[in-house]
């Protein structure tokens, strides 16, 4: 049992036009499936990643795990309370204070108007803690100084106010962080320091992560349990030597080609063919067969579902 | 064989400011020959998209060409102002930004703006230059050229954009692109999709194509030679191999370490301590050696020397001796 079971999870998106032009065009409402079907957990103190290209639905499904959007369908369970539908508003509450969220750009994620004292207790003042000196403390662990407390954000650069936004996460003392692109917005050298001090806080405070990124590099080095998306499903779950080493489904497999190599040079691969698809029209069935090299009949007629192989879980038809 | 396509020297850009002269280009030499494509590596604010916006004559005032030469099939450019300069551009030099979207004007068919280059560059009549804009959109990969000529920017994904910026920058048959983090915005399978493309066209071609990016990964698939810049300056330049695998620099060194590889497992990853210095507080010395766990007393007092095209690798007096990896 894990500490986040997530049970076919669905969220669905009303993007159809305003009702004036839909009577006038004559169009019907339309219905963007963000997450569609989607099933993992996540073990106590370990660090679980969701990758995919843009529209895949990893940010949705982050945005779900903390509570910023509820569910379509399917269910998030924190510890066995499910967010979206428990009753007991204190029962909710206990598991949300266990909950922070680091973002992607972290000059938008903190407010320019404030001192970084103030960002950082914030979770701490906003249920009435005591706030005495804790945002000099956090400072020093993220490895800024303790005067940087009474300074504003745009005093900063990039890593220096990721690791604001690492401090102020930190404050309320959570058990569970998602981090949603945490270091797509920094320098190499800046996201190998906020890397190293995410695995170091992992270990000191026994934090579990949902690590959301691009970059299979990175997953690879964070990462003890990787899930592939594709167009809102999930289409690939493993440990991140079985997903490198002998990935299964199609799709990964063409993911990890197209990842440019430190140690392939002038590396001459026939590139992947074909985009990702509408994710208001999506292809029947599996939604990876229009570009899969694999794909036979069943493909366009019936979802496949997530089976085991190999010590992986796949969803894929074809694949032995 | 003539000589470079487009060859640096000692090239210095500067910004007057309140605080005094920054030089975000500082002293940066460097030859790109035809069919060669040359990496140029580094984090914000190195000024590598700099050196790019100056050899297009796009650098914003109060920002200017402060010293050095830029020349294109051995003709000076750094000199050239409007009407000359506009003329060159486009027409020798294509480029590709980051951002298809804003590369391209919406209000405008494809097509439209593929003819509108090739006639203000090239002497063709405007049927010709039609049938051209079709052809150029199915070199470079978009099915049904000959129906998504008359379609406006917003009817492509970002891949497609970007395949269209890439037919502006080379329909008038320029012998330099400079592409400025061409892939950036784009998702991996799509990147890959870009890179190949742009190798293909210009070895096909024998364009010499500038690369900015700060992505190794793609530097080593793409370049033929790579450029690392650190704070305006040039710090390593040599073939992408031996740079990547045996760095000389311990900046490129340290940066090689800090990008996460497979074959390197999970362990720590290698920081280089502190921060890039802003370019109003740059160190004596070297600019790298208060970073730098090699720095010697020498370090502190003279820069590093300059590189200047087949003398020495890397701006350091204490370069790493390594050998490259076979």
């Amino acid at each position: 049992m894990g500490m986040v079971n997530i049970r076919n999870l669905t969220r669905i998106f009303d993007v159809s036009k305003p009702w004036l032009n839909r009577m006038v065009e004559r169009r019907e409402k339309a219905y963007l499936t963000a997450v569609s079907d989607v099933s993992f957990e996540i073990a106590e103190r370990s660090v679980y990643a969701l990758v995919g290209e843009s529209g895949s639905g990893k940010s949705t499904i982050g945005k779900m795990l903390v509570g910023l959007l509820g569910p379509s369908e399917g269910s998030v369970e924190i510890r066995g309370t499910d967010l979206a539908r428990e009753k007991d508003a204190a029962k909710v509450d206990a598991v949300r204070r266990d909950i922070q969220m680091i973002f992607q750009d972290p000059f938008a994620s903190l407010n320019p108007r404030w001192r970084v004292r103030d960002i950082i207790v914030e979770p701490v003042a906003a249920r009435g803690g005591n706030t005495e000196g804790m945002a000099e403390r956090l400072l020093e662990q993220v490895g800024l100084a303790a005067r940087d407390a009474g300074k504003f954000p745009h005093e900063f650069s990039g890593g220096q106010r990721q690791r604001i936004c690492i401090a102020r996460a930190l404050a309320s003392e959570p058990k569970l962080i998602v981090c949603d692109e945490p270091t797509s917005a920094l320098d190499v050298s800046v996201q190998a320091q906020v890397l190293n001090l995410m695995s170091d806080l992992k270990d000191a405070f026994g934090l579990t992560y949902l690590f959301i990124s691009h970059d299979l590099t990175v997953v690879q080095h964070m990462a003890d349990r990787i899930g592939v998306l594709y167009l809102g499903r999930l289409v690939e779950e493993a440990d991140p030597d079985a997903l490198f080493d002998d990935p299964k489904h199609p799709y990964t497999q063409m993911l990890l080609a197209a990842a440019p190599q430190l140690d392939n040079f002038g590396r001459e691969v026939p590139p992947p063919t074909g985009e990702i698809p509408d994710p208001i029209n999506p292809p029947p069935g599996c939604a990876y067969h229009p570009r899969c090299p694999l794909a036979a009949d069943i493909c366009s007629r019936e979802r496949p579902v997530m089976r085991d192989l190999r010590g992986a879980r796949v969803a894929c038809h074809m694949v032995e | 064989m003539a000589g470079p396509v487009l060859s640096i020297r000692d090239l210095t850009v500067e910004i007057p400011t309140r605080y005094g002269i920054l030089r975000p280009v500082n002293g940066v030499s460097y030859d790109i020959a035809a069919g060669e494509i040359l990496g140029v590596v580094g984090e914000s604010g190195a000024g590598k998209s700099m050196a790019g916006n100056a050899v297009i004559g796009l650098l914003s005032p109060p920002a200017h060409i402060a010293g050095g030469e830029i020349l294109v099939n051995g003709t000076r450019i750094d000199s050239l102002q409007g009407e000359a300069m506009r003329r060159l551009r486009g027409k020798e030099i294509g480029m590709v930004f980051q951002d298809p979207l804003t590369s391209l004007n919406p209000l405008l068919r494809i097509g439209d703006q593929l003819t509108e280059t090739m006639l203000a560059h090239l002497d063709i009549s405007r049927s010709e230059a039609e049938k051209r804009a079709v052809a150029a959109l199915e070199e470079v990969g978009i099915p049904g050229a000959a129906e998504r000529v008359d379609s406006f920017p917003h009817e492509f994904s970002g891949g497609m954009r970007q395949r269209v910026v890439i037919a502006l920058a080379l329909c008038a048959e320029p012998s330099l692109i400079i592409a400025d983090e061409p892939t950036t915005a784009l998702d991996v399978s799509v990147q890959a999709q870009i890179i190949s493309l742009l190798k293909r066209l210009c070895r096909d071609r024998g364009t010499a194509v500038m690369l900015i990016t700060h992505d190794m990964g793609v530097i080593a698939e793409a370049a033929d030679r790579v450029a690392v810049m650190y704070a305006g300056q040039l710090a390593e330049l040599g073939p992408v191999r031996d740079v990547l695998t045996a760095p000389h620099h311990p900046y490129t060194h340290g940066l090689m370490g800090s990008t996460p590889l497979a074959s390197r497992g999970r362990d720590r990853l290698h920081q280089i301590p502190g921060a890039m210095p802003r370019l109003d507080a740059l160190p004596d010395g070297c600019a790298f050696h208060p970073r730098c766990p090699y720095g010697q007393d020498r370090c502190k007092s003279d820069p590093g020397p300059r590189i200047t095209d087949g003398d020495g690798r890397a701006a350091c007096w204490f370069p790493l001796k390594q050998e490259a990896v076979a």
